[in-house]
């Protein structure tokens, strides 16, 4: 890819940018449009233009196989815990207004974690399918090293 | 706080120990963190069943929020008891697994399988347990997620056209529900399925609410595997390995039944679905073909796995025989096959689990003289076979009685005739296999075979004993389906 020199420069400019955008979607997923799943994708899109544009591989040192499944699972493991917390607190599962001092401050944090769950889930699951695609015919094991 | 959070946790357990087993990766760890789960789930599930009975109808918001406005759990003496069954098979299958799942699955997918494993469990225990027609829908995709991917799992090649198959079928069994739930919620502008129910009945002659059942219905036959809808079952339970053959054959099509049971009675009131609809009408055929067809086309399998499969689209039939009977009596029937059919199906599967373990194989040809090899395991098969025929003494001679008893109740003698014909058929399909493995001489692989290790035994020999136990004390099983089939026929939730 070395001689796609216009597609390498911009690439490089447009994506921390992208994984900014992400992380606004991400964060102010509760008070405009967007939330976990929107970001997760747009956080996982940067990546993939990565790969697209300096080879899968290169990618993978980026982020490694690893890391996605730790993060697949991390996300849900939050979300679910999030709820689990409430509960350990008094409350019925899923209810977060015991996080906080008032219940609204809580079901604001709640809702803020579970998204970031939900975002790190959606992103690592999303990069990993764009690898397992983009590898096909070699090794296509989750696993293999 | 524990005991008010008991129905979440029933299936946030299983659905977080997922995740945990694909974090921790390990396949000894995995192991352990779904053995927990499924025997918490199960313990979880004695103790619903055991409030339900005491206190009645047990509803839980989700995150505070009220019904009909948030999701509801609601538990009462149906789902209490299709709770209790999943949940048993659960724990009991994930104690036998591990020897099966070693030989069965490539090390490094070992940790996936037990994370997809309780996942389907969650997934199961989640639709069974849920008060709202959406997170039904929910629910009903990650069980069946989970499920094609156990099933991709299998050994032979023809695993993933089998998961395939099944993938593209359940999708549009579950887009059918959902098409049907769309339906009802652009009429009654509500979700939950109490709310549903009253709404429901005001506005019955709206075509809307016709088609919105008919969606329904056709879409959940297909995930109950109903004939003419089942051919996606016989290759799935075939090719899956062992384990998951088990599980799936023993709580899948249960669930999928009991929510047609949900649906039908629940939602659209009996009167609807009866009269109205004509719901008996347009089941007793296919439920009738289906005991006929399934047990004929059995018969002449040379791989037991399929054989089994078959039987279960024809024991599918019996189950909707009942609801198709549509009086209290037939109900009973149809809820307490349902139990039944998950032990002995349990049972036979697992003996065929465990002669896959030794031989490799489950073709006919292979098991010859294996009786002798593996008395334990056969034993278990003969004890589930003559269960599926449906011998006194055993579960599934009562669930049969019940079913003969509501056809006379209703003057439809011939339905009760034709129950015992296609008996028949199960035990020539049940001979072919007790033969070959009894009377034959030795094949050389069956020869050197050595009994099963006592980790898949036991398990097995727990599910045949049920067959037995519940064949002779039917207090618990039939005086729970009774009270089910009660509440369902007076539109109770």
């Amino acid at each position: 890819m070395s001689h796609h020199f216009v597609i390498r420069v911009v690439g490089k400019l447009l994506i921390p940018f992208i994984l900014l955008f992400g992380l606004y979607v991400q964060f102010h997923g509760d008070f405009g449009p967007g939330g976990g799943f929107q970001a997760g994708v747009i956080f996982a899109s940067a990546f993939v233009l990565y790969a697209l544009i300096y080879g899968v591989d290169k990618a993978r040192e980026i982020l490694p196989d690893d890391v996605l499944r730790v993060g697949i699972a991390l996300g849900v493991l939050i979300f679910g815990g999030t709820g689990v917390v409430s509960m350990l607190w008094g409350a019925p599962y899923l209810d977060y207004s015991p996080l906080a001092s008032t219940p609204s401050a809580g079901q604001h944090i709640g809702i803020f974690i579970v998204e970031l769950g939900v975002g790190i889930t959606v992103a690592s699951v999303m990069v990993t399918l764009f690898n397992l695609f983009a590898r096909r015919g070699g090794d296509d094991e989750l696993d293999a090293e | 706080m524990i005991t008010s959070n008991l129905p979440a946790l029933q299936v946030v357990v299983p659905l977080l120990a997922g995740p945990l087993c694909v974090l921790l990766r390990r396949e000894d760890v995995s192991y352990a963190i779904a053995l927990l789960a499924s025997w918490a789930s199960f313990a979880m599930s004695i103790l619903l069943l055991m409030a339900v009975l005491e206190n009645g109808p047990i509803s839980f918001a989700f995150g505070g929020w009220e019904p009909p406005w948030g999701i509801e759990y609601r538990i009462d003496s149906v789902n209490a008891y299709v709770l209790l069954i999943v949940a048993a098979i659960g724990a009991i299958v994930i104690t036998y697994a591990r020897p099966s799942v070693a030989y069965e699955i490539e090390p490094q997918r070992r940790y996936l399988f037990y994370t997809a494993y309780l996942l389907c469990l969650a997934g199961l225990l989640g639709v069974t347990i849920t008060g709202d027609a959406f997170n039904v829908f929910v629910f009903l995709e990650i069980s069946s997620l989970s499920s094609y991917v156990l099933i991709s799992l299998g050994r032979d090649r023809q695993a993933l056209t089998a998961a395939y198959r099944y993938l593209i079928f359940g999708t549009i069994g579950a887009t059918f529900y959902l098409i049907g739930v769309g339906l009802l919620y652009q009429t009654t502008g509500t979700l939950n399925m109490a709310d549903l129910a009253e709404r429901v009945s005001t506005v019955t002659d709206s075509r809307t609410v016709r088609v919105a059942f008919a969606f329904m219905a056709v879409g959940l036959a297909m995930k109950a595997a109903l004939f003419p809808l089942h051919i996606w079952l016989p290759n799935a339970y075939a090719y899956a390995p062992s384990v998951v053959s088990v599980f799936l054959a023993a709580t899948a099509t249960k669930v999928s039944v009991y929510l047609l049971l949900r649906v039908y009675f629940t939602i659209f009131g009996t009167p609807f679905a009866i009269q109205t609809m004509g719901l008996g009408d347009a089941l007793m055929p296919l439920a009738i073909l289906a005991m006929f067809v399934g047990s004929a086309v059995a018969i002449f399998q040379p791989d037991i796995k399929r054989m089994l499969a078959y039987s279960s689209v024809a024991q599918i039939g019996y189950m909707v025989l009942g609801i198709g009977i549509a009086t209290t009596v037939g109900l009973t029937a149809g809820i307490l096959h349902l139990f039944n059919h998950a032990l002995m199906k349990g049972a036979l599967f697992m003996a065929m689990g465990c002669v896959f373990y030794r031989l490799g194989s489950v073709r006919l040809e292979a098991m010859h003289g294996i009786g002798k090899t593996m008395p334990w395991t056969m034993g278990a098969f003969v004890v589930g076979g003559l269960s599926l025929i449906g011998v006194p003494a055993t579960a599934g001679f009562v669930s049969k009685w019940y079913l003969i008893l509501a056809a006379f109740e209703r003057d439809w003698w011939w339905a009760a005739v034709l129950v015992l014909l296609s008996s028949l058929l199960a035990i020539i399909y049940v001979w072919r296999v007790i033969e070959v493995a009894y009377f034959r001489p030795p094949s050389d692989s069956a020869a050197t075979a050595a009994e099963a290790p006592s980790v898949m035994v036991v398990p097995m020999w727990v599910l045949a004993g049920a067959n037995v136990y519940f064949g002779l004390d039917t207090r618990v099983s039939v005086g729970v389906a009774q009270q089910a089939a009660k509440s369902l026929m007076d539109g109770g939730v």
